[in-house]
């Protein structure tokens, strides 16, 4: 049965105006359907809804702003459609009201209070929210990373209702909120045959998130062999392709994330309920299948899904070092404005762009309508990048490690180093 | 022989079913100004929501749902009401949204696998206010 609190039943029988009763009405149902007992306040929101669909999202936030309402707590946007500063990377006259009603809708969003920060990996910002905190996220690799490398609370929230809790700055204490359901399930072992160093490469991060998504569907997977020192771009890839290939907005991984300091305590003392033990077999044969063409000349290198890090631009640096990007295909790496700016600091981003890499901000390259040069093969460094685009694009992909991706846009071609998987 | 769903929407309608064998996102698998499914991968890809009950057991995955169903709604391509297995909060979220922006109420109703698996596609079916279906010749 629901409790509400003096200040929420005040906003439901519309103490606070029109637009707070609707927010709380969508809460309180939303609590009901997930049988809470309460409504507890979160500390930070990302907001997907910012991310044009239609004009039912831009009217949605219209009728926010004419209320006069704002958001209750810090809440940072998501990635949108379009690049403001890069008008041609999608081809206007195909979509010019689709592109207008993007921008009108993150207009909307800055009045509403958001920080503008457009970006799917928030959490690579300072002053975002930290390890047991209750939080709203909403965008899938975002939600994944802050329950699981971060140890912040949330469930996966759709569009509007992500709004609506950050217009009251409450949530239903239901789901991954609670302690209890954020027990371990399903345990994934990599195998002996697994080389230690194929265990230290981020490649490995997005197959192994790849093939344990499939297997976990929507349960909380526990990955046992990963290396103590496994980097946050590792964790934020397994959390995009878990996200990407199973419905999975929470895993833990022994000794590496903050819920798992061991086996036992990542599964809060219980038995798993089924385990899976990977070879190198199986991650070859998941490997496989994030590539749909073989290898071949090349259109497009796609990297940053999600929102490159500042460490991965430091690798990029080093391996662009002296090298340019073939005049056959574009390279596109999608960033937020505040990794650029931390690049721009470098050096690197004048490096890159005069090696040929085009740095894009506030969005990313698998949406539609597509950007330039997104048709054909495409190389990627990254599990949800291959598995979203042949779908919404008139693209064929082909998987290959960050390494992998530079040697083939210098080339024109996929080149890819088998070694490590042998 | 009628059932007796739980209201997490209200509303009433009217319409041919059409019943979804697998889940669906109505982010990148439908297409909200058509009311098409274009999930290339599902069994029911090319098939039009617009003026149908929409059964489905849940939806997949993408945080966009609700930003789709409502945006159908407003277009007039969207499902006249929405039969569903799980609890889904995303389609309620959409649903209720486009009830507030554009006074469209189509309601949604959740019932058990069992009464689930007698759903066929093209039946006539009338949706009630206390969330009961019933067949209609």
């Amino acid at each position: 049965m629901l409790e509400l609190s003096d200040a929420d039943a005040g906003n439901l029988s519309g103490d606070n105006g029109p637009v707070t009763k609707f927010a709380a009405r969508m809460v309180v149902r939303a609590a009901e359907l997930l049988s809470a007992s309460e409504l507890i306040d979160v500390s930070f929101v990302h907001i997907d809804a910012c991310h044009y669909y239609g004009q039912a999202h831009v009217d949605f936030a219209q009728m926010i702003v004419d209320g006069g309402v704002k958001v209750a707590v810090p809440s940072w946007t998501n990635t949108v459609p379009v690049s403001v500063e890069l008008p041609d990377m999608r081809p206007p006259e195909k979509s010019p009201e689709f592109l207008k009603g993007a921008r009108d809708l993150m207009t909307l969003y800055e009045q509403m209070g958001c920080r503008p920060v457009w970006t799917c990996a928030p959490y690579q910002l300072p002053g975002g929210p930290g390890l047991g905190e209750q939080i709203v996220g909403s965008e899938s690799n975002a939600v994944t990373y802050y329950n699981s490398a971060v140890g912040a609370r949330t469930n996966k929230y759709g569009d509007f209702l992500d709004v609506c809790c950050a217009l009251l700055g409450r949530v239903p204490n239901a789901g991954l909120h609670r302690t209890e359901n954020r027990r371990g399930q399903i345990l994934f072992r990599l195998a002996d045959d697994v080389p230690d160093a194929l265990r230290h490469q981020e490649m490995l991060a997005h197959v192994l998130g790849h093939r344990v998504g499939k297997a976990a569907g929507s349960g909380i997977p526990v990955i046992d062999g990963l290396p103590s020192e496994t980097s946050l771009d590792s964790l934020k890839a397994i959390s995009a392709a878990t996200a990407a290939s199973g419905g999975v907005a929470l895993f833990h991984a022994v000794g590496v994330t903050p819920e798992a300091p061991d086996q036992e305590t990542a599964f809060q003392g219980r038995e798993p309920e089924r385990e899976v033990v990977l070879g190198i077999e199986e991650l070859r044969a998941a490997r496989d299948e994030l590539s749909t063409a073989r290898p071949g000349a090349l259109e497009m290198v796609a990297l940053g899904t999600p929102h490159f890090s500042f460490t991965e631009f430091a690798r990029l640096a080093e391996l662009m070092d002296g090298v340019k990007v073939s005049p056959g295909l574009v390279m596109y790496v999608s960033t937020s404005r505040h990794v650029r700016e931390l690049i721009a600091g470098k050096g690197w981003l004048d490096q890159l762009e005069r090696a040929g890499v085009r740095i894009v901000v506030d969005t990313c390259t698998y949406f539609t309508p597509a950007v330039r040069g997104a048709n054909g093969r495409v190389m990627t460094n990254s599990a949800k990048w291959a598995y979203y685009a042949p779908g919404m694009l008139p693209v064929e992909v082909c998987f290959g490690s960050l390494e992998d991706c530079v040697r083939s846009a210098v080339a024109g071609e996929v080149k890819r180093d088998e070694s490590l998987w042998q | 022989m009628n059932i007796q769903g739980k209201t997490l929407h209200e509303g009433e309608a009217a319409g041919p079913l059409l019943v979804l064998d697998e889940p669906l996102s109505f982010w990148g698998g439908f297409d909200p100004q058509t009311g098409e499914i274009i999930d290339r991968h599902h069994p029911q890809a090319g098939e039009r929501a617009g003026g149908k009950i929409l059964a489905l057991t849940e939806t997949r995955g993408s945080a966009g749902t609700p930003a789709g169903v409502a945006e159908a709604i407003r277009k007039g391509e969207g499902p006249a009401a929405i039969i569903v297995v799980k609890q889904d909060v995303n389609l309620v979220a959409g649903a209720m949204t486009a009830a507030q922006l554009y006074r469209i109420q189509v309601p949604v109703i959740s019932i058990d696998a069992g009464d689930f698996a007698r759903l066929k596609t093209g039946e006539q079916v009338d949706i009630k206010a206390d969330g009961s279906i019933h067949f209609t010749p």
